[in-house]
């Protein structure tokens, strides 16, 4: 093995805070009891009731509306009788081929590769978890997952597709499309999801100890 | 069980420990150092984010001169029968107020023009602060930090206004509106800014307070 391992070497129970450092004892939480550090008040840990069943079940409704957002024209105008409508993909194809590349691959990467990518990686570890396979396995996509969420900004695009209707709306009727409320619903059922998951499900398997 | 650690020790790295950033392990660094990888997660382990405090002033400068270009050049230009016309985010913001939706207005220049811009200075200071030592308002220094990593990607809504206007107009077919530079520039600046909160280490905050007490149990009298 190249790298050198540390050594696991203290009671599970002690944690650090991610933000200030301070050493505490891991709290025992209740069924959707939350944890907060002591000092500053990060978030700790929660423990969500059916944390996996719930999780699973959200995510496969977040796949669905994925997919439901992507496929059907999210937003249009209507003009004497004249309808358009746009398809997040087609929008992006468009400002690809206006000579902003750098902008529509900023847009495709938040709103499309992305949610893809964090919706898959949270199955990927979803689906054994509920198989009862914990795995230390499981541990990169988890942290694909971690990665790639603060660069998933679907809540951001819905509100950037209201201010753009506002602004049309002087010159044409404006249409809401299927895959503008699929999208809305994903933003919640994606949110619900990540109150449900307890990432410490993932962490039940002892530690490999290694000898220095 | 804290307190029977080997010594007083309130922060994790007193202790010499090592704490997972992402299944929040702790483990002990061999003697050696080295690179080291989590026990049991395997991700790679670190006292604190490395060279934090350099690669934040270095992604904070970088999104502070971009934010220039990105405010005084165009973000789209707008051509029909009626004539051409060229739109900063500025004149955008006020186009929205004239036209009645001020709260439109007022998110887009929120979001636009001022998250981006208290995001820079919030940043200037956290680095300024921890590279100075300051052992001044932690809690509050700590809260500004959440509140810059969380506020940070609503600067991109006025990247997604453009690529939605942009679409619907060129399908539409009488006017057609093209994203200016100001667009890049713009992008450039949400990205540069949300990787400065990401690389700095809010630990650092704490540190220069726990090292100056390191006998006292409780560096408290700091808190507001
Ligand atoms: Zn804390
Ligand atoms: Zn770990």
């Amino acid at each position: 093995m190249l790298a050198p391992d540390a050594h696991p070497s203290l009671p599970a129970a002690l944690i650090a805070c991610h933000e200030c450092d301070l050493l505490q004892t891991e709290p025992v939480l209740a069924p959707g009891e939350t944890a907060r550090c002591a000092r500053c008040g990060a978030f700790l840990a929660r423990n969500p009731p059916d944390s996996v069943d719930r999780s699973l079940a959200l995510c496969l409704a977040a796949a669905i509306l994925y997919l439901i957002a992507n496929v059907y024209p999210l937003v249009g105008l209507e003009m004497q009788g004249q309808r358009v409508e746009v398809t997040l993909a087609g929008a992006l194809l468009i400002l690809w081929r206006d000579g902003m590349q750098p902008v529509a691959a900023l847009v495709g990467v938040t709103t499309l590769v992305f949610p893809l990518l964090e919706l898959a990686m949270i199955l990927v570890v979803l689906v054994p978890l509920r198989l009862g396979r914990v795995s230390p396995r499981l541990a990169p996509f988890f942290r694909l997952v971690r990665a790639v969420k603060p660069w998933s900004m679907v809540e951001v695009f819905l509100l950037g597709m209201l201010v753009s209707l506002v602004k049309l709306s002087h010159l044409a009727d404006v249409i809401l499309g299927a895959a503008f409320w699929a999208m809305a619903a994903l933003i919640v059922v994606l949110t619900l999801a990540g109150r449900a998951f307890d990432s410490r499900l993932l962490w039940q398997t002892p530690v490999i100890e290694n000898s220095p | 069980m804290s307190r029977e650690l080997p010594f007083i020790a309130r922060q994790a790295r007193q202790a010499g420990l090592l704490n997972c950033h992402i299944c929040g392990q702790l483990s002990r660094a061999p003697a050696g150092g080295g690179f080291l990888r989590c026990p049991r997660c395997r991700a790679p382990l670190h006292m604190r984010k490395p060279a934090s405090l350099a690669t934040t002033w270095a992604l904070v400068i970088a999104a502070a001169i971009l934010y220039i270009p990105a405010n005084l050049l165009p973000m789209m230009s707008t051509a029909s029968l009626l004539g051409s016309q060229e739109d900063t985010i500025m004149s955008g913001v006020i186009f929205l107020w004239q036209s009645g939706s001020w709260p439109l207005a007022a998110v887009v220049f929120f979001a636009s023009v001022m998250v981006p811009l208290l995001k820079i200075f919030a940043l200037v200071y956290l680095a300024a602060s921890a590279q100075r030592r300051s052992r001044h308002r932690l809690i509050q220094r700590t809260r500004l930090y959440r509140m810059v990593e969380f506020v940070g990607r609503w600067s991109m809504l006025d990247i997604y206004v453009i690529t939605i206007l942009v679409a619907l107009v060129k399908f539409q077919g009488l006017a057609t509106i093209q994203a200016g530079p100001a667009a890049v520039a713009f992008g450039a600046v949400v990205v540069l800014t949300m990787f400065a909160a990401m690389s700095f280490d809010p630990r650092l905050i704490w540190d220069p307070a726990a090292d100056s007490a390191p006998s006292s149990p409780d560096p408290d009298s700091d808190h507001a």
